[in-house]
């Protein structure tokens, strides 16, 4: 593990939550240091994108604990709060959610200085050249509709990235996309952890996983079955359910 | 080793439940005429033709009854059309400052709706539903026989005269409906962009102004410029309550001139001044519509 | 029921909140009656109007060319013009050019309810043809076909398959034309019909009560189209298919 500072980023303990009757997180424990690259994997359905959703204050939790950076995610009570807590961590979905009325580059610009304050300038120097990063500086001009799925994709990272989070994460980014365009996502994914960012991807890019992660977490059902090293998990899965479910998809 | 994209949902089919395009098509257009108040005019320049024509031949009727005596017809259509043509006016004075009126309040009252108060939310809901539900006449009635001939304002006294009064009736439901196409318009949007921009810590206000109603604007459009057609045609309702617009100025005209024969060239000739209005304006709100459709 | 009558006549004594059409019999009549015109009308143009939508909807798939254009003039001529020129068309041209034609003088032959009756059903049945016509063209062909292979007779394949469903693809427009319909009754007024809102205003007019008339007759236009609104709404929910339509 790079760079194993003393104190996890990002810590999550006993987290419980449900939607209505139905509990889709029950227990969820992990740590992830600062810079570490976690994936998690698993069937549909198994509450891994709540998972990111309640990291990232979306969606509130039933009861347990997350603690991000210095916020206590559990107990953030006030708006105030919450959108400081999203200054640090930023997510990336699976539908890429641009705004439409706003061009790429504005995309990228918009939160630096309505929610940042920063000046202009500045930030519309940050905003190309994080356009530029991900591969897109010749289409700052365009519109979301204008652009196919990678690179809506990829406009929807430099967004996030604006904001200077010390903490990304990914839910399934890649899902959405069309098989070719899945590697120009998974390109600039790859940068952003070799440049030392903590990221946690919801994935089912296997390949990807096993590549790019320190930890790999093998979730179903709302719990974590197994977890570890890629080359333990992969190759050496102790639980039937994560034997299953690797036999099925690889 | 393969991603996952074969079990997984695809973005076409996730929850949406199963449609057939032409009913998926018909429910569309249905909800909109719903949050719209009425449904959407469909004027065609062939429509306009068959008036003319009709106009023609209402001419040619009143020509042959016309004894040797009697002027042209249209000598007589002449010298009416400077009266008319001011009630015209008058219908579009009409038009405009009810839609003014009426799209400011009912902006209001759509973002009441919008209030995490619940008191408000309620109130606004009420008040929407309450004018919508109501006839477009009674409220015009209600207005003309309420509201004084004069509201006096710190000490400064502003006449109400019938057709302000016509106006401010008309303007009620325009609120109401506007109100509706605004609501509308926001659940039209996705709710990934209200999480989307939380995401990117957006507070609530900056989101709805910065992010779901530009995004409502274009949306709403196409329905408030029909609705805009509508009250148009509707302004003819302020005769009833007496308000010297065209089809009271048309009556009096006929009851001048006193001869049937004059009747449908007349009330074609009003129609066509109309039509020759709203075409544009229902041409216009398709084409916007088929854009926006494509684009959004 | 005296004991109601008698409490108007109180609350107008003691806060001057005059409800004619409670304590006075004469007034109550009236208003009842016209409340009564304004159902009648409202139900019988819903019955007609449904009527000419079914039957022009079926007359649309009709061979004749002729039949076709006819019917497509009348709905383009009332889909697209105010419907109180309609009204006034059919009283005041239609009405006198019978009355000329047939040389009954001044008398009418038809009576201005009847108009009324007439010119509301022609208007909103313009656009329940189109309704249902699209209601059935939302069916798609192979529906049909994959019944007509099971051994429905075409008759038993539109009667148990593809109209169900295209009456339920339809209601929702239904619903909203109807509602329309009820709120342009009350243009009958135009031409004398007694319907609510013409006995109020002759009520108002004698009794010079125009505030508490207006907002009774606020009130109960609002009831009356809240109560068809949400029985319909209802219905539409009673006969939703899950996962079919929106």
């Amino acid at each position: 593990m790079p760079d194993s500072d003393a104190r996890p980023i990002v810590s999550i303990r006993d987290m419980h939550k449900s939607f209505g009757h139905v509990e889709v997180l029950k227990g969820i424990s992990m740590d992830v240091p600062k810079g570490g690259v976690v994936c998690i994997i698993g069937p549909s359905g198994s509450g891994k994108s709540t998972l990111l959703r309640c990291i990232n204050a979306l969606v509130p939790i039933d009861s347990g604990s997350i603690r991000v950076a210095n916020f206590d995610v559990h107990s953030l009570t006030t708006d105030k709060e919450r959108l400081a807590l999203r200054r640090e961590v930023s997510i990336v979905f699976q539908q890429y959610n641009l705004f439409p009325h706003k061009t790429a580059l504005e995309n990228v610009m918009m939160a630096p200085i309505y929610v940042l304050k920063e000046p202009r300038d500045e930030v519309r120097a940050r905003a190309i050249a994080l356009l530029k990063k991900v591969g897109l500086a010749a289409k700052q001009d365009a519109y979301p509709g204008e652009l196919s799925g990678g690179q809506q994709q990829r406009v929807a990272i430099a967004r996030s990235l604006a904001m200077r989070p010390e903490v990304m994460l990914f839910d399934e980014v890649t899902a959405a996309l069309d098989p070719e365009t899945v590697k120009e996502v998974l390109n600039t994914i790859r940068e952003l952890a070799a440049e030392g960012m903590t990221c946690m991807l919801v994935t089912h890019e296997m390949r990807f996983a096993r590549e790019l992660a320190d930890t790999v977490y093998f979730t179903d059902g709302g719990v974590i079955v197994e977890s570890g090293p890629p080359a333990v998990l992969f190759d050496q899965p102790k639980a039937d359910r994560t034997r299953a479910f690797l036999s099925q998809i690889l | 080793m393969n991603s996952m994209h074969a079990i997984d949902h695809s973005p076409g089919s996730t929850d949406l439940p199963v449609l057939l395009p032409a009913a998926a098509c018909m429910a569309r257009r249905v909800a909109a005429e719903r949050r719209a108040g009425s449904p959407r005019l469909s004027l065609r320049a062939e429509h306009g033709a068959v008036l003319l024509a009709v106009f023609v031949i209402g001419c040619g009727i009143a020509e042959a009854q016309a004894g040797a005596d009697n002027p042209s017809i249209l000598a007589t259509l002449w010298k009416w059309t400077p009266l008319l043509a001011r009630g015209f006016v008058f219908n579009l004075a009409i038009s405009f400052v009810a839609m003014a009126v009426g799209t400011a309040f009912g902006l209001l009252l759509g973002f009441a709706q919008l209030s995490l108060l619940r008191p408000v939310k309620r109130a606004a809901w009420l008040t929407t539903h309450f004018f919508r539900n109501a006839p477009w006449l009674v409220l015009l009635f209600y207005c003309m026989f309420l509201l004084p001939f004069q509201i006096t304002v710190f000490g400064v006294t502003i006449p109400l005269p019938d057709w302000v009064k016509a106006t401010l009736g008309l303007a009620l439901p325009v609120m109401a409906n506007v109100a509706e196409i605004l609501r509308g318009a926001m659940q039209s949007i996705p709710t990934a962009q209200w999480e989307s921009a939380a995401s990117l810590a957006f507070s609530r206000r900056q989101t709805l102004w910065m992010i779901i109603l530009p995004q409502c604007l274009k949306r709403m459009l196409p329905p408030w410029m029909n609705l805009y057609a509508i009250l148009t045609m509707s302004t003819v309702l302020a005769s009833i309550v007496g308000v010297n617009e065209m089809m009271t100025l048309t009556r009096q005209a006929l009851s001048a001139e006193n001869r049937p024969g004059l009747l449908l060239s007349f009330y074609s000739y009003v129609l066509l001044w109309f039509f020759v209005y709203c075409y544009p304006i229902a041409r216009w709100t398709v084409r916007l519509e088929a854009r926006f459709a494509v684009n959004v | 029921m005296q004991f109601i009558w008698d409490w108007f006549r109180w609350l107008y004594q003691t806060t001057g909140i005059n409800l004619t059409i409670f304590y006075d019999s004469f007034d109550r009549h009236r208003f009842t009656d016209g409340f009564l015109m304004t159902l009648k009308l409202s139900l019988i143009c819903i019955v007609l109007s449904v009527l000419i939508g079914v039957v022009g909807a079926w007359l649309q798939g009709s061979k004749l060319r002729v039949t076709r254009h006819v019917l497509h003039w009348y709905i383009q001529f009332f889909r697209n013009t105010p419907p109180l020129v309609q009204l006034y068309f059919f009283y005041f041209g239609v009405g006198s050019l019978l009355r000329s034609s047939l040389g009954t003088g001044n008398q009418p032959l038809v009576s201005n309810v009847t108009w009324a009756i007439i010119s509301l059903s022609f208007f909103a049945g313009a656009f329940n043809v189109e309704i249902f016509r699209s209601g059935v063209e939302a069916v798609p062909k192979t529906t049909l076909e994959a019944a007509e292979s099971l051994g429905f007779s075409r008759l038993r394949a539109y009667a148990l398959i593809v109209l169900p469903l295209a009456f339920r693809i339809s209601l929702p427009a239904l619903n909203n034309n109807l509602v329309n319909l009820v709120k342009t009754t009350t243009l009958a007024y135009a031409i004398a019909v007694p319907e609510m809102l013409y006995v109020s205003s002759q009520i108002w007019s004698d009794e010079l009560n125009v505030p508490v008339m207006m907002n009774v007759l606020l009130v109960c236009y609002f009831g009356l189209v809240g109560v068809l609104v949400y029985v319909m709404h209802r219905w539409e929910r009673a006969i939703k298919v899950p996962g079919f339509g929106a």
